[in-house]
């Protein structure tokens, strides 16, 4: 079966919404089953005592972009068909910093808040209240934002064009720098003091 | 493993973790041609509450607009699903390891009402900021990683990046 099955009209359209609930059940049992409904417990990789998010967020990248490009290369799912993210420059890394603040206050992304909300953390619903008024701010100044949210755009780049190199070759060096960074990890996890959460 | 492991404070090794992430995002891009999202199912619940409330406010809105069309309502999206199915799957995990409790988490040297203040004031950042990169930590980070796109990385370092730098701003928050 040719992937992506879905687009290749395998699966038939219909499924969609089964095979989105049923990745989900996938999807919110790894995060939670790895820590990721504790606001503490993530907090952890930013002050070096616990780098769980670390761990799990880059094994899961490589282990899903290993997937992708083998089966790629073995004829099994054309890679080019898949959705790629448009990358509007400014708006990309103003969007990133914008979170990144909200992650420093509230310990959570939004995925990560809602397996705080399934299991009964009460910061977590307070953080996902939020998500839906910092959507609807952002919706009504829209008028303010437009520009800067369309400016630069460079449609789906790829990482590894727009740095020259071999996707393969970009592909390798970051499982090197994963693995670098989780015996990093491991090494500063020693150094820090224990915080108990 | 002597520990027991409903008592809550079990959690699977971190890398098996990562692995059965990569395998549940690797299967969504094969099966559906996308990645996994979150923050997409709260802008199409935003679109469909506004459209119901204010149709015609929906419709001169141009963000709104984008997402509005006649033959499809927006709740009826990909990622709404997905994220019941996270919820679902949360509570899974949370009841295999005796996680499933109300309370506030907190650090010892804040109130709870200064972690639901700093809980609120960060959702509202993020949901600000998810909607200028299109996307969040799963919809453009993580999944944008897996296919190596330039926004998905570029939107990952800018992320942990500023995270980083305001959590030690935030410190007392936390540790």
């Amino acid at each position: 079966m040719i992937g992506p099955l879905i687009p290749m009209g395998v699966i038939p359209e219909t499924w969609n919404n089964v095979i989105a609930l049923l990745l989900g059940v996938g999807f919110g049992f790894a995060l939670e089953a790895s820590g990721f409904s504790s606001s503490r417990k993530i907090m952890g990789t930013f002050f070096g005592y616990d780098f769980v998010v670390l761990r799990v967020f880059f094994t899961a990248a490589i282990t899903a972009m290993t997937g992708i490009f083998y089966f790629d290369y073995m004829g099994w799912m054309d890679m080019s068909m898949l959705y790629i993210n448009p990358y509007y420059v400014m708006s990309a890394i103003i969007g990133g910093i914008i979170m990144g603040f909200g992650f420093a206050l509230g310990g959570f992304c939004p995925g990560t808040s809602f397996t705080g909300v399934a299991i009964g953390k009460i910061d977590a619903m307070v953080f996902s209240g939020g998500l839906f008024v910092g959507v609807f701010i952002f919706s009504e100044l829209y008028p303010l934002f437009q520009g800067l949210y369309n400016s630069h755009n460079l449609g789906g780049a790829k990482i590894y064009d727009l740095l020259g190199m071999r996707a393969t070759v970009f592909a390798f060096l970051l499982i090197v720098a994963a693995v670098g960074m989780f015996y990093g990890a491991a090494f500063v996890e020693k150094k820090v003091k224990k915080v108990d959460y | 493993m002597a520990k027991n492991k409903r008592d809550g404070t079990f959690h699977i090794n971190p890398y098996l973790g990562g692995v059965l992430l990569g395998l549940v995002l690797f299967s969504t891009y094969y099966i559906t041609g996308r990645g996994l999202g979150a923050s997409g199912a709260v802008k199409s619940s935003v679109v469909s509450a506004v459209h119901t409330v204010a149709p015609v406010h929906a419709l001169d809105n141009k963000y709104y607009s984008k997402f509005l069309s006649e033959d499809t309502s927006p709740m009826s999206n990909w990622l709404v699903f997905e994220v019941i199915g996270v919820m679902v799957g949360g509570f899974l995990s949370g009841t295999l390891y005796g996680r499933l409790k109300f309370k506030v988490e907190h650090s010892p040297k804040i109130t709870s009402r200064t972690r639901l203040i700093a809980a609120l004031v960060g959702g509202i950042l993020f949901g600000v900021g998810s909607q200028f990169a299109r996307g969040c930590t799963s919809g453009a980070a993580l999944s944008g990683m897996a296919v190596l796109s330039a926004s998905g990385i570029v939107t990952m370092m800018a992320i942990f990046g500023s995270a980083y730098l305001f959590s030690w701003i935030f410190k007392k928050l936390w540790i």
